[in-house]
């Protein structure tokens, strides 16, 4: 029986939406260029609505690659006419490397495109700022709007970032290669602090009302899981996969429905997603069987599965989250990470050694304007009973953060100690 | 594609270095100059006499105003160059991480138009 129009608009939709990506990337190491590897991407997606009426071809992926490609070739001759004999090289060169190139549309050929797109559109000769915008929207195919959104910047000064980082790749003669074994686990820890960096922009938007952009972290995960495809058993794609999917699985738990933060420890834990919680302490533990790659990324997850396994809060394995504190400590030293540390080390072993910790953080000078540490002090100086020092380290916290919600509870911390005025 | 690699460092330090570390530090360059000599990558290199001997010149309505010392005061001069062929930025990348210079100061690579037809 033949599919009613309806069945095959919605199934040529769902190959556009699955093949997106890798039509793109296949397109772009065939034209050498991001805009016209876009412009032939569309050309052929309006040819398949047009052609694929009597049925999808075997193989769709293949043809909208192919049909893209001829676009992209008659394209570059019309113009040709009205321009020097220079491009007459330019495009006989273009069309031997895809005559070659094309016959590879075998799934590792695909597979090996994107890994190229992601390494390219991650490149360290790229703005961080610039290599996430372009990973948002070549990588994810979010529209320019989309990413816009995503950074509160406005649709102009992101599609103009996104322009001169393509002028960038081409001029500078950024390469549309994955990077050889010794250069690449180097290259990889860049592309993960993109996923992870989009990751934490939905998670923990420094600016702004929004404490959650679900979309945001939606993408990052599905490029962890991308990542994960293309270079699989890797300890650092399979510990961030996991650190996302643990912190993901508490998000409805994680803003009140007046959109305030919720603490960890008063999270209603009914809320958390168990479907994520069990996926990702499955690659936590993939993640740390592969021997000789100890990940940071893998650490912090297991951190995060500490918090999701107890059931109640009570039941938190405190003592061995600070032993695991030590261990990033150790692998990756920040001032962050010394900070969380040190509210571990407030549960096991009291206020009064944590405050230690975190006031020889302060003393070293370098996170002076961060508002968690000022935030944390005013908690331990709070269990101590030191309420007036308290106070002073909330208003001083505030006076730092920029985020609604978090502004909200610290006002609210300062309402406790002081009265419901003095917050004002 | 051609980069221009340019060698920035601290000239007060680099001239306080002692002459031992000097000769050292003249076989390293003399080393690595042959070796992208050997793979064909090398184009051109020039050391630049200091910062100090620099004149910048400008002019405006036709006048030609000349000042004592380089475009702008910063904490690292440029003090020389190569010109390489290379394949792609990484190889360009790769090749200033091997100058010598690359430990001390910092190297700004960067292509160069091809020639207008």
């Amino acid at each position: 029986m033949m599919p009613s129009a309806r069945e095959a608009d919605r199934e040529v939709e769902e190959i556009f939406r699955r093949e997106a990506g890798r039509v793109l990337a296949t397109l772009i190491r065939l034209l050498g260029d991001f805009d016209l590897a876009e412009e032939a991407r569309q050309e052929a997606f309006i040819a398949a609505v047009e052609q694929w009426t009597a049925g999808v071809p075997a193989n769709p992926c293949a043809w909208l690659i192919s049909t893209g490609r001829n676009k992209a070739i008659d394209r570059i001759r019309r113009d040709v006419m009205f321009r020097t004999k220079i491009f007459d090289l330019e495009l006989a060169s273009a069309e031997a490397d895809a005559a070659t190139a094309f016959d590879e549309t075998d799934e590792a050929a695909f597979g090996d495109d994107r890994l190229r797109l992601i390494f390219t559109c991650c490149h360290p000769a790229l703005s961080l700022e610039a290599q996430i915008a372009l990973t948002l929207r070549e990588v994810c195919g979010l529209s320019t709007q989309a990413v816009a959104r995503g950074f509160l910047v406005s649709e102009e000064t992101m599609a103009q970032r996104l322009v001169r980082a393509k002028k960038k790749i081409r001029d500078a003669g950024i390469p549309y290669e994955t990077p050889e074994p010794p250069l690449l686990h180097e290259r990889l820890q860049g592309v993960l602090a993109v996923v992870y960096g989009v990751f934490t922009e939905g998670y923990a938007a420094t600016t702004g009302t929004r404490l959650i952009d679900a979309e945001l972290c939606g993408e990052a995960i599905r490029l962890g899981y991308l990542l994960d495809e293309l270079l699989p058993n890797n300890a650092a794609v399979l510990g961030l996969l996991a650190l996302m999917l643990l912190h993901d699985a508490r998000r409805a738990a994680r803003e009140s429905l007046s959109g305030d933060l919720v603490l960890l420890e008063d999270q209603d834990r009914t809320l958390w997603d168990q479907v994520k919680i069990a996926e990702g302490l499955k690659f936590v533990d993939c993640s740390l069987c592969i021997s000789g790659q100890l990940s940071a990324y893998a650490v912090q997850a297991a951190i995060a599965a500490l918090h999701v396994r107890a059931l109640r809060k009570e039941d938190t394995d405190w003592p061995q989250i600070v032993g695991l504190y030590e261990v990033l400590l150790r692998l990756q030293p920040s001032p962050v990470i010394e900070l969380n540390h040190a509210v571990a080390v407030s549960i096991v072993d009291g206020a009064a050694r944590a405050l230690d910790l975190v006031d020889s953080l302060a003393a070293r000078g370098q996170v002076s304007q961060y508002h968690l540490l000022h935030a944390a002090r005013g908690r331990f100086l709070q269990q101590l009973g030191r309420f007036g020092e308290a106070g002073c380290a909330y208003r001083a916290a505030l006076s730092y953060a920029a985020l609604e919600p978090e502004r909200r509870f610290l006002r609210a911390r300062i309402a406790s100690i002081e009265g419901p005025a003095a917050a004002d | 594609m051609q980069y221009l690699l340019m060698i920035y460092r601290n000239e007060a330090e680099f001239d306080a270095t002692p002459p031992a570390e000097l000769a050292a530090l003249t076989a390293e360059y003399m080393e690595f100059t042959k070796g992208i000599i050997q793979t064909g990558q090398f184009k051109a290199a020039d050391r630049l006499k200091p910062s100090s001997t620099a004149s910048t010149v400008r002019v405006r309505n036709g006048k030609v105003t000349t000042t004592d010392g380089p475009f702008a005061e910063t904490r690292e001069q440029l003090g020389g160059y190569y010109l390489v062929e290379a394949k792609n930025l990484d190889e360009a990348i790769g090749i200033a991480a091997r100058i010598p210079g690359a430990k001390v100061g910092s190297i700004e690579v960067r292509p160069i138009w091809p020639p207008a037809i």
